[in-house]
Parts: C-alpha cells; sequence; structure tokens
C-alpha cells in the first residue's frame, strides 16, 4: 500500500553551515498515529517544515501519498494539513475568517466552507468564538484554532507539531478525543511531535525517534517498549515500615514509612511480586510506576546517542592532536 | 489546482487585502486624503495664486495630476509592503505556503490588494481636488492605462522590498530615502523644463518623472515627455519586477529557511 508519507535521502544544510538532517529515511503507514520524537534541535520540525514546504531541502525527496511534492506540489500539498508548533496566523483576523480564508486557497467554495468551518469549530468548542479576533483567545482556544484550519480542506495526513504545549490538562484530553476521532473514524494519518512522551505512549502505535539530525529508532512503540530491561514500580502500603520488605529475586528501596519501590527485569512478572509480598504478610493499597516507560527508553537512545558522540568527539581530538604532534 | 481554484484562491487573497486596508480606514485611507487637501491649500492656493500659470494651466490644474499620481505610488507600495510584511512578521504567509496556490498566484493577489488601495485612495483624492479646481480629461485611455501601471509597478516594488526587509524599520527605508525624493523630484510640482539642462538630463533618469508626465497628459494634454515611451518604459520595469519577485518567492527569499 503507497505510504501517507515517505522520505528518502532527506537532508538539510542551513546558510550558517549547520547540518540539521543528515539524510533521514521516514515511512509512515496510512491509518497511522505515529510519534516523531527528539530532544530540542534534533531535527523534528526542520523535517515536519521541509514536508510542508515551509523550509527549503538541501538533499533527498517527500512523497505524500505517492505523490513527490517537487513533481507535483498541488496534488501532494492537498494531502495534508499541518498544525504548527508557533501560532501562525493573523492576530487581528476574526476566527472564522481566518477559516474562511485558508479554505479559499484550497480552491473550496465560500459556501461549502462555511458549512466546514461552522462544523469543525462546533467540534472544537470555538464556535461562540467565530466573530472574536485571534489575538482575544486564550492559548488553548488558538492551538484549536490552528487545527479547525488545517483540517478544512479534510486533509488525508496531518501533521501536529507540539499541539498540546502550554494547554491544560483538561484541554489536552479534549483534544486528543478530537484527534483520536478523526484517525479512528475518517483514517486521516497523524504525524505527531511532542516533548510529553507519556501522550505519545498513550495515542500512538508508531514511532520515529529523530537526535541530531538521524534518526536513531524507528519501530512500533510495542516493539520500542518490550525493549525496556527495566521497570520501577512504586508501591504503597497502609502498615507502617521501618525497611524494604525483602522479596527474593527483586530489588527493592524504602521511599518512606508508607512506600518503596520495586525494580522489576524484563522477564518477570508482578504477580510474582504480589504472591511474595502476601507471604511475608505485606498489603499493598495502591501502585504506580515510578516514571514513564517511553521517557526511560527515550533517554536512554539519546543519551547513548550523545555519548557515542562524545566518544567519536573525544577520539577525533586525540587524533587531531596527534597530528599536531606529527605536523610539529 | 483547476482554474476555479486559482479563481476562488485569488479572489481569497484578494478579497483579504482589500477587507485589510477598508478595516483600518483611518490608517490607509484618512492619511492621504488630509495630506492632500493640506497640499491643495498650501501649494495650490495659497502659494499657487503667487505663482501664475506653469504649461498653460493654473498652478492648482498643473500639480493635481501629479498630486493625485503620488498618492497612487506611494499607497500602492505601502499597502503591499506593510500587508506582505506583517504576514511574514506574524508567520501568517505559512497559511498561504502550505497551499496549493502556486506563487504567480500569491504574487498576482497582494498586487492586486496594492492597487485597489492605490486606486481608492487615487479616487478619493481626485474628488476632494474637484473642491478646488477643474478637471477635464484629455485622453481616458491614456489616464486609466497609466495610473494602472504606475500602480502595478509601485506595489510590485512593496512586494520586492517586504521580501528582503528584516524589521519594520526595513520597509519604511525605500519609501523615505528612495520613494519620497524620487516624487519630489518626478515633476509633481513643476515642469522640468524650469530646470537647467543639466538637471532636465538627471531628471530624465527618474521613472517617476514619466508616470507623472504621462499622467499629466492624460488629463490635461501637456507633458515634459514622450507618453508612448514612457508607457513602453513602464511595460518593461512591470515585467522585469514581476519576474524578479516571482523569482524571488519561488526561492523562498525571506519566507522558506
Amino acid at each position: 500500500m503507497t505510504k501517507a508519507l515517505s522520505i528518502r535521502g532527506l537532508k538539510k544544510v542551513y546558510g550558517n553551515g549547520f547540518v540539521a538532517l543528515k539524510g533521514i529515511d521516514l515511512d509512515v503507514e496510512q491509518g497511522d498515529f505515529f510519534a516523531l520524537l527528539g530532544p530540542n534541535g534534533a531535527g523534528k520540525s526542520t523535517t515536519l517544515g521541509i514536508v510542508s514546504s515551509l523550509v527549503n531541502k538541501s538533499e533527498g525527496s517527500v512523497s505524500i501519498f505517492g505523490v513527490d511534492v517537487d513533481k507535483d506540489f498541488s496534488t501532494a500539498k492537498r494531502f495534508l494539513g499541518v498544525v504548527p508548533q508557533e501560532f501562525n496566523f493573523n492576530q487581528f483576523e476574526k476566527v472564522e475568517d481566518i477559516i474562511l480564508s485558508q479554505a479559499g486557497y484550497y480552491g473550496i467554495h465560500r459556501a461549502e466552507a462555511k458549512i466546514r468551518a461552522e462544523q469543525f469549530l462546533k467540534e472544537l468548542g470555538l464556535w461562540d468564538k467565530r466573530d472574536n479576533a485571534a489575538r482575544m483567545l486564550s492559548g488553548g482556544m488558538k492551538r484549536r484554532l490552528m487545527i479547525a484550519r488545517a483540517l478544512i480542506h479534510k486533509p488525508r495526513l496531518l501533521i501536529l507539531d507540539e499541539p498540546t504545549a502550554g494547554v491544560d490538562i483538561e484541554l489536552r484530553r479534549s483534544m486528543w478525543e478530537f484527534i483520536k476521532k478523526i484517525n479512528r473514524e475518517e483514517g486521516t494519518t497523524i504525524i505527531l511531535t511532542t516533548h510529553y512522551l507519556e501522550e505519545a505512549e498513550s495515542l500512538c502505535r508508531n514511532i520515529a525517534i529523530i537526535d541530531q539530525g538521524e534518526i536513531v529508532k524507528n519501530t512500533s512503540i510495542k516493539a520500542l517498549l518490550a525493549q525496556l530491561n527495566t521497570e520501577v514500580f512504586i508501591m504503597d502500603t497502609s502498615e507502617v515500615m521501618v525497611e524494604a520488605p525483602q522479596v527474593e529475586s527483586f530489588e527493592t528501596t524504602l521511599i518512606d514509612e508508607h512506600s518503596f519501590e520495586v525494580i522489576m527485569q524484563r522477564g518477570q512478572h508482578l504477580n510474582e511480586v504480589f504472591t511474595r509480598l502476601n507471604a511475608i504478610g505485606v498489603n499493598i493499597s495502591s501502585m504506580r510506576t515510578k516514571s514513564n516507560r517511553l521517557e526511560e527508553l527515550f533517554v536512554e537512545l539519546v543519551e547513548h546517542d550523545h555519548k557515542k558522540d562524545g566518544a567519536k568527539d573525544r577520539s577525533n581530538g586525540n587524533a587531531s592532536k596527534l597530528k599536531e604532534k606529527v605536523s610539529a | 489546482m483547476s482554474i476555479q481554484e486559482y479563481w476562488i484562491a485569488f479572489y481569497t487573497i484578494v478579497h483579504k487585502e482589500i477587507s485589510r486596508f477598508t478595516r483600518i480606514w483611518a490608517q490607509t485611507l484618512l492619511p492621504p486624503a488630509i495630506t492632500m487637501t493640506l497640499y491643495f491649500v498650501i501649494f495650490g492656493n495659497l502659494i499657487g495664486s503667487r505663482i501664475g500659470e506653469m504649461g498653460g494651466f493654473s498652478y492648482m490644474q498643473f500639480i493635481v495630476p501629479g498630486l493625485i499620481m503620488m498618492s497612487v505610488i506611494t499607497n500602492s507600495y505601502s499597502n503591499v509592503v506593510s500587508s506582505f510584511y506583517g504576514a511574514r512578521f506574524q508567520k501568517s504567509i505559512e497559511e498561504l505556503l502550505v497551499s496549493p496556490t502556486p506563487n504567480w498566484i500569491i504574487l498576482s493577489g497582494f498586487i492586486l490588494g496594492g492597487v485597489a488601495r492605490g486606486l481608492t485612495v487615487g479616487l478619493i483624492v481626485t474628488m476632494l481636488s474637484l473642491f478646488f479646481t477643474d478637471l477635464h480629461l484629455h485622453n481616458v485611455w491614456i489616464t486609466i492605462l497609466v495610473v494602472l501601471m504606475t500602480s502595478i509597478l509601485f506595489a510590485l516594488g512593496g512586494f520586492i522590498n517586504a521580501m528582503f526587509a528584516r524589521s519594520f524599520d526595513d520597509i519604511s527605508i525605500v519609501p523615505t530615502f528612495i520613494l519620497t525624493p524620487l516624487t519630489y523630484l518626478g515633476g509633481v510640482f513643476y515642469s522640468i523644463s524650469l530646470l537647467p539642462e543639466f538637471w532636465q538630463g538627471v531628471s530624465m533618469l527618474n521613472p517617476i518623472l514619466y508616470m507623472v508626465n504621462t499622467f499629466r497628459y492624460g488629463i490635461l494634454g501637456v507633458s515634459d515627455i514622450d507618453v508612448v515611451y514612457a508607457l513602453s518604459a513602464v511595460a518593461v520595469f512591470i515585467v522585469s519586477m514581476f519576474t524578479l519577485a516571482l523569482t524571488l518567492l519561488n526561492k523562498g527569499k525571506g519566507i522558506r529557511s
């Protein structure tokens, strides 16, 4: 099946010589909910900028639903909706006018555009604000406005670049419900970048991690989480403890008099922990994971990559020193 | 995109541009009306009555075409430069860049927006001038053609300025240091036949002189220069500047990193 997005050998070198992308390959399947993660400056926004024609690429190719953006940009762009990281609308324009203008840029008749604008503004809770200037909206409303604008031409691929940054929890949840609905019901492919890794873990099926302009991991969330070697659980008990309970085969540490943590290695099961705790008379009242599992893997992957680079830099440094000595 | 879709995209840009300058009419339409009225009162009436005739017409009649043209030039330019740079500054230009609208439609839409403001202000100033003097059209087609071409040319100039600008200061440099001096020295207030021969030669290098004189020819039937030559020169400038603006837009100058 044709990929929703296919990137080959994508390279970007900025005018100051900074290499933002080092020739990446990336595929996103149709109907996928895909996460593109990476630390700040890793190349996420550059990649999405090139896909959405906001950044000029240095090398490589980008196809959207099999259409090469260089060969038929008009068709390729029709497939694409973009919600950028920063607000990029005229703050003095009315909410509805922003949506209607965007529809016009896609050649949609005003009558049809008005029907769609009403539908999306209602679904995103902005219909009452349609006559307000965009600058009067709260941060969360501005984000929703950008989502409504991106959907007005009914794109098959929706790019969301950190759409929930600075959005409160309640609003974030309602936004995700909406996005999940269009992914599920309309079959719209979603590409998401976010710094909230729990979001990516709960929403996305596949993931790519980009760091220093290279894809360091590209797999399913399930497969990625299966690589996790250890997981730490915090367990609470109503009894007062002076030391962490000793559980055979598991490492435990006391946190406070009512809670302790258990480190589980890959292959170990929670049932074993409970059986053993039960056997020594410890009753667990509640339990939670210490940190987000994806976050642990993300940090591990990115740090590992940086260490590799550090080693490379150090060896390069040694090589340069050696050269200096030779030339001296 | 189909032709109909192209038309909708083009209409959307033009509609948005016209809505913008009419929404802020107190900043866009009112100031030139006040400034030009002052020109008519001070230069035309008070000082003009002591100057006497120029080119066979009263001084007021002589300067009216130049002042109308000055308003058209300034407003066509400033509409596009402020609107396009504003869109760059607020990043709302990205709305167009991610859409399938081709660059030549984007450029044409902004240019027509500038032309619309230039012509609106030109019309307002023309109506105001009727309170001070009678105007007779010597050649209606040349008048319309030259005002339209001038408006397009300076709207293109504003677009190119906006693409190179890095701050709001940069969009006022060209109007202040180039456009205004060239307009004042472009025969708005005098006939170049009054100048010494050397300065007449220098004045011939000023493109605005050709437009002001051609427009004056359309209204009064007098001009310091050949009208056909002037219209041809403006046409060449339009084609060159459209090509330059489109090339810059295709390369993403100032809008794509």
